[in-house]
């Protein structure tokens, strides 16, 4: 099996040590399974962290692979957004994470940041329901557009309401 | 129809369908247009014809059950969606895979990227009008589809990669018939470079059209070789190299146009470059030794060890009936596929069915800088920007 990473794990990896000088408070939590480092980030400062990750000279994680949110129903925070970075010239790897309870299914948009977010919020605020504040153009793109519910929500069942 | 203020004075634009159901959309992909006279102002893709909820679908599988889906997810690809997601759990589960097993793993999805890209140029020669290519290139291609339905039974939805390893020993010969596939192959390649390279209405049908510069093709996410016309040499193989790339030798072709004539460049020395792989590869294939990890548990026992062993009996019912459980925990297992960067997004909650499976398509990310590519051209430079990014519409969808 080959490593994503290769860098040292958790506090010590050079990412998790440049982003806490930037903001003590901007990892919440820092996870590693497998070699893959997971920040979490608070919410309210997804927007900042995601600039400074993406123009910083030491990170440039210029690529956003993929966006994509998994609902914990019936725990609460319900909902995490996972945002898989990538840095071509520097060739890591990082996981960001953001929490969003059921009550306010909210996540600040990273459109401005990294265009390519664009399809994947609107397809997690279909398929979810979560909405990303300040998305340029947020509607449904694989479901009708009078479809009722979000369908990977865990809440939902796999064949559908029978009326 | 609306009216516009442009420079020379009021002009109207041209509100156009273009799809769902056009042969050139490669499936069914809808382009809203707006035209002016011939120029396109503005596209907007319309996506989702296709969904058929396989990552919903595959909360309700368990981890073995959920492979046959992936190969539905790109029909064109199946066993580098395979791939991704055996991988994906297999670095959840932590599993050792036998080498042998990732050698060949290698070489069939090298086989599966120049199947991709046979249909690939065939199709899009023909949607520019070199009917014969498409001919050629699916003549070719049956060959490959051959050699699939010798190895796994099926021409493509193959499920041929299991967790831990292969479903099958590939039959006696097989690499024989590879072997076949990979002299004849080459000279194949010349003959249509020698009816588009230099073609003359090649040229003006693909060089300068859809340019998109490479910071604008990292900011939309644009991965394979796409992004490698624009001179980023961002390959997973070479980046990440998985299933054992790091140990064959091979080139990432690239080049810096940026045009349609440049991913169409990209593809054919792509093609080039697997029959490299495919070769070393079977040099490095023993001749025997297992294909399946040894993890009683999660790797079905041999048939014959069933009938002698209880134990062996026990955990083939246990696998099939109510499957294994991976640690909780989440693992994200990008792998190159021939449209470019393929990513799984597992996630386990110890139970075992998978408790989320995301898959990072590359075509759906690929799709959205369609506008990039072909506003401000004309309506039929559509037809060649829609080809050269290569979509599938499945994996769009999902």
């Amino acid at each position: 099996m080959t490593e994503v990473t290769d860098k040292p794990g958790g506090e010590q990896n050079p990412i998790v040590q440049t982003l806490r000088k930037w903001d003590e408070r901007a990892i919440a939590e820092v996870v590693e399974f497998r070699g893959e480092l997971t920040l979490v980030i608070p919410r309210e400062l997804l927007r900042r962290a995601a600039e400074y990750l993406q123009a910083e000279p030491g990170l440039r994680f210029e690529f956003l692979s993929d966006v994509s949110a998994v609902d914990r129903f019936p725990i609460e925070p319900r909902f995490e957004v996972n945002y898989h970075l990538l840095s071509i010239p520097l060739r890591q790897t990082v996981r960001l994470r953001v929490w969003a309870p059921g009550s306010d299914p909210v996540v600040p948009t990273v459109v401005p940041v990294w265009p390519t977010a664009n399809w994947h919020e609107r397809e997690i605020f279909d398929l979810f329901g979560i909405r990303f504040e300040g998305h340029p153009d947020l509607h449904r793109i694989v479901m009708p557009d009078d479809w009722e519910g979000h369908p990977l929500r865990k809440d939902y069942p796999v064949e559908g309401f029978r009326t | 129809m609306t009216t516009v203020e442009t420079a020379a004075g009021p002009a109207q634009t041209m509100v156009l369908n273009m799809g769902p159901q056009h042969p050139s959309t490669h499936g069914v992909l809808r382009v809203v247009l707006e035209l002016d006279g011939e120029t396109v102002i503005k596209a907007r893709p319309e996506i989702g014809y296709l969904h058929t909820g396989i990552e919903k679908s595959c909360e309700a599988l368990t981890y073995s059950q959920a492979i046959t889906l992936t190969d539905r997810i790109d029909y064109l690809a199946p066993l580098s969606n395979n791939l991704g997601y055996c991988l994906a759990v297999e670095k959840l589960l932590g599993l050792e895979i036998p080498k042998r097993a990732q050698y060949i793993r290698v070489l069939l999805t090298e086989m599966t990227r120049l199947n991709s890209h046979l249909v690939w140029l065939g199709t899009h020669a023909m949607d520019l009008g070199a009917t014969s290519v498409m001919l050629y290139c699916f003549r070719e291609r049956e060959e490959i589809l051959k050699l699939f339905e010798m190895i796994s039974g099926q021409r493509m939805m193959t499920s041929y990669f299991r967790i831990g390893g292969l479903a099958l020993e590939p039959p006696p010969g097989w690499l024989d018939r590879v072997r076949w596939i990979v002299d004849m192959l080459p000279a194949r390649i010349d003959e249509y470079e020698a009816l588009l390279t230099r073609n003359r209405i090649w040229l003006m049908r693909t060089q300068g059209i859809g340019v998109i510069s490479a910071a604008d093709a990292i900011a939309l996410g644009v991965s394979g070789p796409s992004l490698r016309a624009a001179g980023v040499d961002y390959d997973v193989r070479k980046f990440f190299p998985y299933s054992s790339y790091e140990e064959f030798d091979f080139d990432v072709p690239t080049r810096t146009e940026s045009d349609c004539y440049a991913r169409y460049m990209v593809r054919v020395a792509e093609m080039r470059e697997s029959l490299k792989i495919i070769r070393q590869a079977m040099g490095k294939i023993p001749a025997e030794g297992p294909i399946k990890a040894n993890a009683p548990g999660i790797v079905p026992p041999e048939r014959e060890k069933m009938k002698t062993e209880m134990e062996a009996l026990i955990y083939h019912f246990k696998i099939f009936t109510e499957g294994f459980s991976p640690p909780p925990g989440e693992v994200y297992q990008r792998v190159e596929s021939p449209r470019g960067e393929s990513g799984y997004f597992v996630v386990s909650d110890g139970s075992p069915k998978p408790y989320r499976v995301k898959v990072r398509a590359p075509s759906f990310v690929n799709l959205q800088a369609l506008p990039k590519l072909s506003e401000g051209g004309l309506v039929a430079d559509m037809i060649a920007c829609i080809g050269t990014i290569d979509i599938v519409l499945g994996e769009v969808d999902r």
